[in-house]
C-alpha cells in the first residue's frame, strides 16, 4: 500500500507543471465553494447571536419585522403586565418598549447613502442583552439627545464614531459611547433613547416590546395570553427565532447562489482533471505494461490511479481553503431584503465546512480520475508492453 | 492557408483531450455570460428608468412618508408638468415565497406618466373606475393564472388586514426592457381604508413621482423642489429615477461585488485547463519541435505555432459557449423570472467573453512556448515522452 501511494506521490512530483495547473483550477472552485458557504454561514451566526434564547419579542400581527411593527402605548402597557416577565436583581421588570426606524446615512469611504436602523430604547435593555459590551465613552443619560453606536456602524459611517454628531429627525446627536455586540446583528444598530427617538421622528407608537421570561419554559403561556387578547393585536415570538426569520430568505439566496456556481465551476475542474489523468495514463502505457507484468492485479491499477487523483483533488482542496481561510478577516456589509436595512456580516469558517469541502474537493478528484483510472486497469499486458 | 491548416490539425491531433478542453472553456464562458447577465439583470431597472422623471422621497429613509399636501406645491415649481404618488403596499400573496412588487398609486397620473405600461383603452377604462381595482403586468398575471375580473387577497404587512383587489387590466410592455411582473392599484382605496382604521396614517405619501417638461431641466428642478420643502417638518430628497433605483442598488453592491469577483475567478480555472493542455501538448512533441528547428525554423515560429493552437481551442470553447448561452438564458428566464423579470445577454458580455479566451489562449501558451524556444536540437531529439 505505501509503494503505491509513493508512486502516485511521485508520479504528481514529476509532472509538476500539469500537477499545479490542475490543483489549482480545482483549488479555485473549492475557494468559491466554501467562500459562499461561509458567507452564508457568517450571515447565520449574526442573526442567531443577535437573540437570546429566553428573550420574547412582541410586534404587530402580520408584520414580518420591527420597522414594520407598531403597537400602541396603550398595548404596551398591557404586554409589560403580563406575570411571566423576569425581574432584575434591583426588582427592575426586565421589558424594553422599543422603537425602530430606518435612516440613511453616507457611507465613510463611499460616500454613498445606505439604511441604518436607529433603535429608540431604555437604559436596561442591556440587561436583557448581556451580550452587548460598552467599549468606548460612556452610556448615553437617559432623555437625552444622545446616542450609543454599535461598533460597525462607528467604523463604516459618517457621524458613528466617538464625539461625533449624526443629524437625523430635524437634531443632531452626539454619539457617545460605542458598543461592541458580539458581532451580532446589533453592531449594526444606534441606539437612543426610545421617548426622543418618537418625538424626533414623530411616530406615537412603539415598534416592539421585548421582555425576558422567567422561566424559558413558559413562552406557550404568554403567547396564549398575548395572542387571545382581544385589545392586543400582536404576536410573540422567541427572539432567536424571530432573527432567523430576518435571514432566512438572504441566506437562501447565498446558498442557491452559492451551490449552482459551484456546481457549474465544478464540472470545468473536474473536466481538467480528468484530461491530466488520460494523459498521465496514456504516457505511462510502458509502466503499466510492467506493473501487469511483474504481477500487480488490475485493481492494483485502478487504485493508484485513483489514489493519485484523489492526491491531486486533496491538494487542491487544502490549497483553496487555505485561502479560503483567509476571507475570514473580510467583513462584508450589504443590505437585508427583509428588514431593509445595513447588516455587516463576516465569513464564518466552521468545522463543518472545512470538512464539508475538503470532502468535496476528494469528490471532484474521484470524479475526475474514475474513467481513466478504469482504462489503465483494462490495459492487456501484451499491448502496453508493446506501447513502449 | 497552410498554417492554418497546421494548426487545426496539431489542435484536433488527441480529438479527445482536445473536445474535452473545449468542453471545459464552453462550461466556463456559458458561466461567465450567465453571471454577468445576472449583473445586468440587477441593474435592469436603472437602464429603464426615465431621464425626464423624477423622485421625491422623505430625506430621513425611504419608510417615512411625505404629507399629500406636497402634491400641488410641487407642481407648482417650474419645469413640472405632471404629479403622481405612491405607496409601497408590501403586501403578501398567500405566502411570503410569492414575492412581487405591489404598490398603491394615484392611477390615472401614473398611467400618464408611465407610458411604457400598455393598456388596451377598455381595460384601462375599467381599472380607472373601479377604486378596488388593480393592474398586474403579463408575467404576473401569467404566473398565477389571474384572469380579468378575478378577486386577489394581500396580506398587509405595512398595513395590517386582508385587502381584496379586483384584476380589471393586464398590462404589457412597450419594450423589452419593461418590468411586467408589477401590481398597482387605486391610492384612494388604500387611504380611504386607513382614514377609518388608522386616521394617523393616512394622507401620507410614500413617494413623488414627477415628470417634468425636459429632461435638461431636471436637475434645476430637483434643486428647486427640495429648497421648497427646506426646514420643514419633512424634508425631501429629489434625485432621477435613475439614481433613486441607483441608490437602492448600491445597498446591496457587496453581493453584485462577490459576483462580479466570482465570474472573472472562472476564467481563471478556464486558464488552467487550456494551460494544462497546452503544457502537456507541447511536453508530448518537444521532439517534433526539435525536427522543425533542425529544418530552420526559428524558435519564434515554433511559438506562433504553439500559440496559435491554444488560441484555435479556447476561440472553439468561446463560441460553443456564446452559442449556448442564449438558449440558457431563456431557461433561466422561464425559471426564475419572477426575480429576474429582466434577464437578457448583452453584447458587451459577449466581448468580454470573447476577449478574455482571446487572452486566455496566449497566457496559456506562454510557458510550453518558452520552453519550445529553449529546448536545444540535440536534447529534444533524445527526449522520449
Amino acid at each position: 500500500m505505501f509503494a503505491l501511494f509513493h508512486y502516485s506521490l511521485r508520479n504528481l512530483w514529476t509532472r509538476r507543471l500539469t500537477t499545479v495547473l490542475t490543483a489549482s483550477g480545482m483549488a479555485l472552485v473549492v475557494f468559491v465553494f466554501a467562500a459562499t458557504l461561509m458567507l452564508a454561514r457568517g450571515l447565520e451566526e449574526t442573526l442567531i447571536q443577535t437573540g437570546s434564547y429566553d428573550n420574547v419579542i412582541v410586534i404587530r400581527k402580520g408584520s414580518v419585522s420591527e420597522v414594520q411593527s407598531g403597537i400602541e402605548r396603550g398595548q404596551a402597557a398591557i404586554v409589560e403586565s403580563l406575570p411571566y416577565i423576569a425581574s432584575s436583581r434591583e426588582g427592575k421588570s426586565l421589558v424594553v418598549k422599543e422603537m425602530l426606524v430606518l435612516v440613511g446615512l453616507p457611507k465613510r469611504d463611499t460616500g454613498k447613502i445606505s439604511h441604518v436602523s436607529i433603535r429608540g430604547t431604555q437604559g436596561h435593555a442591556l440587561l436583557l442583552r448581556p451580550q452587548i459590551k460598552l467599549v468606548a465613552g460612556r452610556l448615553p443619560r437617559p432623555g437625552s439627545f444622545e446616542m450609543l453606536a454599535g461598533s460597525s456602524i462607528a467604523r463604516r459611517f459618517k457621524g458613528g464614531g466617538l464625539r461625533e454628531e449624526l443629524y437625523c429627525g430635524m437634531r443632531h446627536w452626539q454619539v457617545v459611547g460605542i458598543f461592541d455586540a458580539g458581532n451580532s446583528g446589533f453592531d449594526s444598530e444606534i441606539w437612543g433613547d426610545v421617548d426622543q427617538v418618537m418625538q424626533a421622528f414623530r411616530r406615537p407608537v412603539y415598534s416592539s416590546v421585548t421582555f425576558k421570561l422567567r422561566n424559558a419554559q413558559d413562552l406557550d403561556a404568554a403567547r396564549k395570553m398575548i395572542e387571545g387578547d382581544p385589545r392586543l393585536s400582536l404576536e410573540a415570538k422567541r427572539e432567536t427565532r424571530y432573527y432567523e426569520e430576518q435571514s432566512e430568505m438572504m441566506a437562501k439566496f447565498l446558498r442557491i447562489l452559492g451551490i449552482s456556481l459551484t456546481a457549474v465551476f465544478s464540472l470545468g475542474a473536474m473536466i481538467g482533471a480528468m484530461i491530466t489523468m488520460y494523459a498521465s495514463v496514456a504516457t505511462r502505457t510502458a509502466e503499466i505494461g510492467t506493473l501487469r507484468a511483474l504481477g500487480f492485479g488490475r485493481r492494483y491499477i485502478l487504485t493508484a490511479f485513483l489514489m493519485e487523483s484523489l492526491l491531486l483533488g486533496l491538494v487542491g482542496g487544502c490549497t483553496g481553503l487555505f485561502f479560503a481561510a483567509f476571507m475570514q478577516l473580510l467583513t462584508i456589509s450589504t443590505i437585508n431584503f427583509q428588514t431593509f436595512s445595513e447588516l455587516a456580516f463576516r465569513f464564518t469558517l466552521t468545522a463543518d465546512i472545512t470538512l464539508k469541502t475538503l470532502l468535496f474537493s476528494l469528490v471532484m478528484g474521484f470524479t475526475g480520475g474514475f474513467l481513466p483510472a478504469v482504462r489503465a486497469s483494462r490495459m492487456k499486458i501484451i499491448d502496453a508492453l508493446r506501447a513502449a | 492557408m497552410l498554417i492554418v491548416r497546421l494548426l487545426f490539425k496539431n489542435a484536433f491531433r488527441h480529438k479527445f483531450r482536445a473536445l474535452l478542453t473545449i468542453l471545459s472553456i464552453t462550461i466556463a464562458i456559458l458561466a461567465f455570460v450567465m453571471l454577468r447577465t445576472v449583473i445586468g439583470a440587477w441593474y435592469a431597472g436603472v437602464d429603464a428608468s426615465s431621464a425626464s422623471r423624477l423622485v421625491s422621497r422623505n430625506a430621513v429613509s425611504i419608510i417615512f412618508p411625505l404629507p399629500l399636501s406636497y402634491k400641488d406645491r410641487i407642481h407648482q415649481v417650474d419645469g413640472v408638468h405632471l404629479v403622481s404618488y405612491g405607496n409601497w403596499f408590501g403586501g403578501i400573496y398567500i405566502d411570503e415565497k410569492n414575492f412581487f412588487a405591489n404598490f398603491a398609486v394615484e392611477p390615472r397620473s401614473y398611467l400618464e406618466l408611465y407610458p411604457e405600461y400598455v393598456l388596451s383603452s377598455k381595460e384601462r377604462e375599467a381599472f380607472l373606475k373601479d377604486r378596488k381595482a388593480f393592474a398586474a403586468g403579463r408575467k404576473l398575471a401569467a404566473k398565477y393564472g389571474w384572469k380579468i375580473g378575478d378577486i386577489v387577497t394581500l396580506r398587509g404587512t405595512i398595513y395590517p388586514g386582508n385587502w381584496d383587489f379586483v384584476l380589471r387590466a393586464i398590462y404589457r410592455g412597450k419594450t423589452d426592457s419593461v418590468d411586467e411582473t408589477q401590481f398597482f392599484f387605486h391610492w384612494d382605496y388604500l387611504n380611504e381604508t386607513l382614514k377609518k382604521t388608522a386616521p394617523s396614517r393616512a394622507d401620507e405619501v410614500g413617494f413623488y413621482m414627477i415628470g417634468v417638461t425636459n429632461p435638461d431641466l431636471s436637475s434645476a428642478v430637483t434643486t428647486a423642489i427640495d429648497q421648497t420643502f427646506k426646514n420643514s417638518r419633512a424634508e425631501t430628497v429629489t434625485e432621477t429615477e435613475k439614481a433613486f433605483q441607483q441608490g437602492f442598488i448600491a445597498m446591496s453592491g457587496a453581493i453584485i461585488t462577490a459576483i462580479e469577483v466570482v465570474s472573472f475567478v472562472v476564467i481563471f480555472i478556464m486558464l488552467a485547463v487550456v494551460a494544462n493542455t497546452m503544457a502537456m501538448t507541447s511536453r508530448e512533441r518537444t521532439g517534433e519541435y526539435a525536427i522543425l528547428k533542425t529544418l530552420g525554423f526559428g524558435g519564434w515560429a515554433i511559438g506562433g505555432l504553439i500559440a496559435g493552437e491554444s488560441v484555435i481551442i479556447s476561440l472553439c470553447g468561446c463560441l460553443a459557449g456564446i452559442t449556448l448561452a442564449f438558449p440558457a438564458a431563456e431557461i433561466f428566464k422561464k425559471a426564475l423570472g419572477m426575480y429576474f423579470p429582466i434577464f437578457t445577454v448583452e453584447a458587451s458580455s459577449l466581448v468580454m467573453a470573447f476577449a478574455s479566451s482571446l487572452a486566455v489562449g496566449i497566457l496559456a501558451a506562454i510557458v510550453p512556448i518558452q520552453r519550445a524556444i529553449a529546448i536545444r536540437i540535440a536534447d529534444g531529439l533524445r527526449r522520449i515522452g
